[in-house]
């Protein structure tokens, strides 16, 4: 059975958006503000119920080992292309650094041995993908708000953005890596981690070795892989296309609640 | 709108003797009207961008997990025919599968060239998945607001308890039996009958208000880990996250086939005085026969 992945999405599907987005600049169809307006709506509705839904920050359901599933299918890049990664591959990420920078007061520089000392929490959850599988996992990492305290967020601070090592689309500028961003709100949870470990081992290349995201009230594409640097920002407008993330930028919601 | 809410139109007759003439009756409110046709539209618009995002991952699943690879219980795949390198759609249906080739799997373009993807694309929104997340989240909202302005419109007006709720007398087997013969023999109703809902329409409205739409918004909202963090009896009440999404697949498949009966209902029944009534609200009851 072949189902369509992220992957060949970006493959065969970016031809297809590149026809829509353009046939969409020629008749102005799907530009239209108010046509824009109406399918936002969506989002922005979902975005204030759920938030009001989850104002007492309740945790996503745990499973127990058992419960969990046989396999786990990755989604999205596999193996990032490119020299950089593939010698932080073969070396086993040994020279690997996570930049934590922006608007925080000490800018930090970890490799992945001083992350794996700093307190760790482990969840089995689930993943929910936006095509509609879903598959539950477990994940070992460091909580993002111990490193956001540790790195002293400004209070100006409102979201954080994730870089990743994975170039999804070659462009002369770099802005075709893979990023993504979330808010404080989410930041905060204390089920967003940045995971090191899958299903009691180091996290697999195919899901984002050495660290990837773990953000559970929201869909795959938000859970960003190959993360090497972390951005606290107030505005999200400045990084590549200014939407808040790599698939936000080609039309995707960037709250993704469901 | 059988009693208190029926106007007779001022030449209708005074007297029972008289030849019969046809009467109309104010039959649709304007809020029943305004949120059946906004409640069409809503559901086209939900129907076909749901069918755009099952093709992106077209198999169901029991429990709370599912992806390719897990024994699916339903599933419409494009294979390749080995000998002729043809693409030939396979639908699955636990565990037996048959050959849809042109209807589910691969369906051909205008052009007679095979396309592969389980609904064929006429049927489905355009575009990708980004845009028919929109749609169909922005239409599901678009559902719950005029379903609650419907609801509240039912309640207070006693819209429900007089039109859509049958009587005990209407639910007796004997009248079920006449009214489902009467179906059967696409029978008008007329005089008195014509005036109310009959049984088996009241009962199919009742479904659809109450049990299937409903059902269709919280498995719907079951797929979302943001509001099964806040509500995790979700899970329970459908059996998992993929359970939720089969059955919001079903239960769409059954509105499909509510809308369906009701189109030819609508037809058969005399589609111009239904149209009107739906759109003016004004509808002319037949009169009895042999009168």
């Amino acid at each position: 059975m072949s189902l369509i992945t992220r992957r060949s999405l970006i493959a065969g599907g970016s031809a297809a958006t590149a026809t829509l987005v353009s046939g969409c600049d020629q008749n102005s169809f799907l530009n239209m503000q108010s046509l824009r307006r109406i399918l936002d709506f969506g989002q922005l509705m979902s975005l204030h119920a759920q938030r009001l839904l989850l104002s007492g920050q309740p945790l996503v359901r745990e499973y127990a080992e058992a419960e969990m599933s046989p396999d786990f299918p990755p989604n999205g890049t596999e193996r990032p292309n490119g020299i950089a990664y593939f010698r932080h591959m073969i070396s086993n990420f040994a020279d690997f650094r996570l930049t934590v920078d922006g608007m925080v007061q000490k800018p930090l520089s970890l490799t992945l041995d001083e992350i794996k000392a700093m307190p760790s929490r482990a969840q089995i959850t689930m993943h929910n993908c936006d095509e509609g599988w879903s598959a539950i996992g477990k994940w070992t990492g460091v909580p993002l708000a111990h490193l956001l305290q540790t790195a002293e967020l400004m209070p100006q601070a409102r979201y954080i953005v994730f870089h990743c090592m994975d170039e999804m689309v070659r462009t002369p500028d770099n802005s075709g890596f893979y990023y993504e961003s979330i808010d404080l709100f989410d930041a905060m949870h204390p089920q967003t981690i940045l995971a090191y470990g899958m299903n009691g081992k180091a996290l697999p290349v195919a899901h984002g070795a050495p660290l990837r995201l773990r953000v559970e009230r929201q869909v795959g594409y938000k859970h960003a892989k190959y993360i090497n640097r972390i951005e606290a920002t107030d505005r999200l407008s400045h990084i590549a296309g200014g939407r808040g993330g790599f698939w936000e930028d080609r039309g995707y919601q960037w709250y993704a609640g469901l | 709108m059988a009693s208190s809410e029926t106007t007779v139109e001022p030449n209708a007759p005074a007297q029972q003797a008289v030849a019969p003439q046809r009467e109309v009756m104010y039959r649709h409110t304007v809020a029943v009207r305004l949120t059946h046709w906004i409640n069409a539209l809503i559901l086209v618009l939900l129907l076909i961008s749901g069918l755009r995002l099952f093709n992106y991952h077209p198999a169901l699943y029991w429990g709370d997990y599912g992806y390719s690879g897990v024994p699916s219980f339903f599933s419409i795949a494009a294979l390749e025919d080995i000998d002729t390198d043809e693409p030939v759609g396979v639908t699955t249906v636990m565990g037996h599968n048959f050959i849809t080739t042109g209807v589910l799997g691969v369906t051909y373009d205008l052009q007679g060239e095979p396309v592969a993807g389980a609904f064929p694309k006429w049927l489905i929104l355009p575009g990708g998945l980004a845009l028919a997340r929109d749609v169909h989240f922005a239409a599901a909202w678009l559902l719950v607001l005029n379903g609650l302005v419907y609801l509240l419109f039912g309640l207070f007006t006693g819209h429900f308890r007089h039109n859509l709720m049958p009587s005990g007398v209407e639910l007796h087997p004997r009248h079920m039996l006449a009214d489902i013969w009467n179906h059967l023999r696409l029978r008008r109703p007329r005089g008195a009958a014509a005036r109310h809902y009959n049984v088996l329409q009241k009962l199919a409205y009742v479904i659809v208000v109450f049990v299937l739409l409903p059902v269709m918004v919280l498995t719907g909202l079951t797929m979302s880990p943001a509001v099964t963090a806040a509500m995790p009896f979700l899970f329970d009440i459908f059996g998992g996250r993929q359970s939720a999404r089969t059955l919001h697949f079903l239960v769409a498949n059954l509105l499909v086939l509510f809308v369906l009966i009701h189109i030819v209902q609508v037809i058969v029944t005399g589609m111009f005085n239904n149209m009107r009534s739906m759109i003016t609200g004004r509808y002319a009851v037949l009169p009895e026969e042999g009168k």
